[in-house]
């Protein structure tokens, strides 16, 4: 692949005026130097890819070691870092709307229904298996941390988040005095656990006052850890509400601080939009519709609601024609559809000069970009190929 | 389907009782409404009309009466012709949750009754509406007896059996996109004309299945399936398609700040293993979207094929007006079959490029 695009093939050397190359992306850079930096960047991204996975592994070596080294010192066990999959506990008192979160996003129930979910008495361990295993659980509110029936040894040694679900419609008073209580536990027994505050069911207040209550809670909070001397410690708050897509959201950004891929992935997606003049590039895990990794350029819910309903479309029209190979797959068992490129588009306006650009990496993630002024339809072939290494890094960053 | 000789103006009733979903149902179809917007609307005071666009040269005239018992009794008096002549098709929707079902009917007889003086030629559709109410395993058994009993008063007024079709719709799926479609086809002029240009553009594409739909409404207006495609077992597929376009629509015009109705997009292309599938404009108010084997060559002819056969279905509605049905159809495979050739000869990126050229 090295040789279409090699330098020689971009720049031909002895050319004194340089000419419109209709493959060539214009960068932000001075319009001369865009032959050796687009050359650039194709070439540079594979060895990128290499350092970053190189990185990684050297990483993970050195958390094993640190592991082992903490297991072999007896009683600290619980202050290993935690192994394996992303794990999520979900807290709150009763009626918070713990499962309503859990149920909306891993499981796809739709939010009308969870008027009628069962209250929880016991804690719930559920796993969802996507492109990495996220495991969930839900610990009821009648179960205390101090209350025997609760073994919080084995529930919290290996959790990467707890999510504390602050119903805000209700008596929020009582909730963030809960709140606090598990937040000094955890930061006296666990601290690396994350500790998030959803301050949910934000739809039922109106626009002025929805900010003003989020402040106020996380002010109050905020107050109460650093009187208990736990100031210094980190806590997250989002808004969220099962009704749009918010809570996709702030579950995005609590997986993601549970993915060690997350900064190579970042990496990645940063250098894919400045060398395509993406807008805003997600990568989408397609089954929860949470994002696994954006670039770095501002984030805005519209976006994130375009390109998740976008996903919608694409998968259910690839139910309804793609039952064909499902049918094969069923028969045969061969997996044909493997080597070619999935992929699609959306133009808005007639000109061709904006667009949404979805392929799919493998069968649970997708890359969605909203394409911005530049990148059109001439350069897909450049696009397409810049994005096929950044397919093929992903792929490696995961399977490490 | 017997077609009968008819205006180019099509008159549609839409009655029913007080309550029954007139309203929200054109609001859904007609006005880009969510399903749960609708709550929001109010009693429809007298006739609301909206005139409507559609392939060829259907203008959709669409009479939507209020269904309060004053209104109902004025359009069954003083109103009697002035409403009821000339109709193409009325749309009756009953309230399957209502406790009154023995007004209803009563109701229905009346307007029947006028409606067989003015236009006995006229069809009618019955949609039993609000199914979403009843439990899932009593759904069928309760639309039987229902439709039994309203095919046996439209016998007493004198409308035969075909001329009355009956359809249960809700509005929060696409089963009221399903009884709509029905509507629009039973309405489409030439649609036989149609049919014959799409199988014709379909056998050169080699396409799975073609789909013309109403932009603003997202209505199909007729399908064509080949081959294989017709063991899809997604049988309900056109009725999905419409709502799966119909809720992008309110996405996009989320995303971009307008106004649903004004939310186009160019092109949508998905490619994936199994399948190729595009959507693009085929006529002023329609799209088409298409289904193919993956292949990427023939899927840019495809695409550049498609855009050339846009002049010939644009011809179709001019001479239409003249009414010479058959040279456009034998005109328009001529040129398609010369078109195929020349694009044959090209690769894929110089037809994509020769498409974005043109304004």
């Amino acid at each position: 692949m090295r040789t279409l695009f090699s330098e020689n093939i971009l720049s031909p050397s002895p050319t004194p005026v340089p000419q419109r190359n209709p493959f060539e992306l214009h960068f932000a850079t001075a319009s001369s130097l865009s032959h050796t930096s687009s050359s650039a960047s194709t070439q540079s991204s594979p060895r990128q890819h290499d350092l970053l996975t190189q990185y990684l592994q050297q990483q993970q070596q050195h958390d094993e070691s640190t592991r082992t080294s903490y297991e072999s010192s007896s009683d600290r066990g619980h202050h290993v870092r935690r192994k394996g999959n992303p794990k999520i506990l979900f807290m709150g008192l009763k009626k918070s709307g713990k499962s309503s979160v859990q149920k909306v996003v891993f499981q796809k129930l739709s939010p009308a229904d969870t008027l009628f979910l069962e209250p929880t008495t016991k804690v719930e361990q559920t796993s969802l298996r996507t492109f990495t295993t996220i495991d969930t659980a839900e610990i009821p509110s009648h179960l205390t941390l101090d209350s025997s029936e609760l073994d919080h040894q084995p529930l919290f040694s290996n959790a990467g988040a707890v999510i504390w679900v602050l119903d805000v419609q209700d008596e929020y008073l009582a909730s963030i005095a809960a709140l606090i209580e598990t937040a000094v536990f955890l930061s006296e027994h666990y601290p690396r656990i994350n500790f998030e505050i959803f301050i949910h069911k934000i739809d039922g207040l109106s626009e002025e006052y929805k900010y003003d209550t989020f402040r106020e809670v996380r002010q109050r909070v905020q107050d109460e850890l650093s009187d208990l001397g736990h100031g210094d410690r980190s806590v997250s708050y989002y808004q969220t509400s099962i009704f749009d897509h918010s809570i996709f959201e702030a579950m995005s950004k609590v997986v993601q601080k549970l993915l060690p891929q997350l900064p190579a992935m970042e990496t990645l997606l940063n250098k894919l939009c400045s060398t395509c003049r993406i807008q805003k590039a997600y990568l989408f895990d397609v089954g929860s519709k949470i994002y696994v990794a954006t670039d770095a350029s501002p984030t805005f819910l519209r976006d994130y609601e375009v390109c998740s309903d976008y996903i919608d479309v694409i998968v259910d029209i690839k139910q309804i024609y793609g039952w064909h190979s499902r049918e094969d797959n069923e028969e045969g068992g061969s997996v044909a559809s493997g080597d070619s490129i999935n992929e699609s588009t959306v133009t808005l306006d007639p000109s061709g000069e904006t667009y949404v650009y979805a392929r799919e990496v493998d069968e649970h993630l997708t890359l969605l970009c909203v394409m911005g002024k530049g990148s059109t339809i001439r350069r897909r072939a450049l696009i397409d190929y810049n994005v096929g290494i950044l397919q093929d890094a992903l792929l490696q960053v995961f399977k490490v | 389907m017997e077609r009968v000789k008819r205006q180019k103006q099509r008159k549609v009733l839409l009655m029913g009782r007080s309550g029954a979903g007139k309203s929200s149902m054109r609001s859904i179809i007609f006005s880009n409404y969510v399903a749960k917007d609708v709550r929001r609307l109010g009693a429809t005071v007298d006739v609301e009309h909206s005139n409507i666009k559609f392939m060829g040269n259907l203008m959709l005239n669409l009479w939507d009466c209020g269904g309060q018992d004053s209104f109902v009794e004025s359009y069954l008096t003083n109103q009697r012709s002035h409403v009821f002549t000339s109709v193409a098709v009325l749309i009756f929707v009953f309230d399957i949750s209502s406790k009154d079902g023995g007004s209803d009917m009563v109701s229905f007889a009346s307007t029947i009754r006028a409606l067989h003086e003015f236009s006995p030629q006229s069809k009618i559709f019955v949609l039993v509406h609000k199914m979403d109410l009843l439990p899932v395993d009593q759904k069928a058994r309760i639309f039987q007896q229902r439709a039994i009993h309203v095919r046996a008063t439209c016998e007493d007024e004198g409308f035969l059996g075909q001329q009355v079709d009956f359809w249960a719709t809700s509005i929060w799926d696409q089963s009221l996109y399903r009884a709509w479609t029905q509507v629009i086809y039973f309405l489409v002029p030439n649609a036989s004309a149609i049919e014959s240009m799409l199988r014709k553009l379909a056998e050169l594409l080699d396409a799975r299945e073609l789909i013309l739909y109403e932009r603003a409404t997202c209505l199909v207006v007729t399908h064509i399936t080949r081959g294989g495609e017709g063991q899809n077992p997604y049988t309900d597929r056109f009725e999905r398609i419409s709502s799966i376009l119909k809720t992008h629509k309110h996405s996009m015009a989320r995303h971009s700040g307008v106004m649903a109705a004004e939310v186009t997009f160019a092109e949508m292309q998905i490619k994936m293993g199994a399948f190729m599938f595009f959507i693009t404009r085929l006529t002023e108010n329609t799209n088409l979207a298409v289904v193919m084997p993956s292949d990427e060559s023939s899927f840019n002819a495809a695409r550049v094929n498609v855009q050339l056969a846009r002049r010939e279905f644009a011809q179709l509605d001019i001479v239409e007006k003249k009414g010479k049905d058959s040279q456009t159809t034998t005109g328009a495979r001529s040129g398609l079959s010369g078109t195929d050739d020349m694009v044959g000869n090209e690769d894929g990126e110089g037809s994509t490029s020769s498409r974005v050229g043109e304004p």
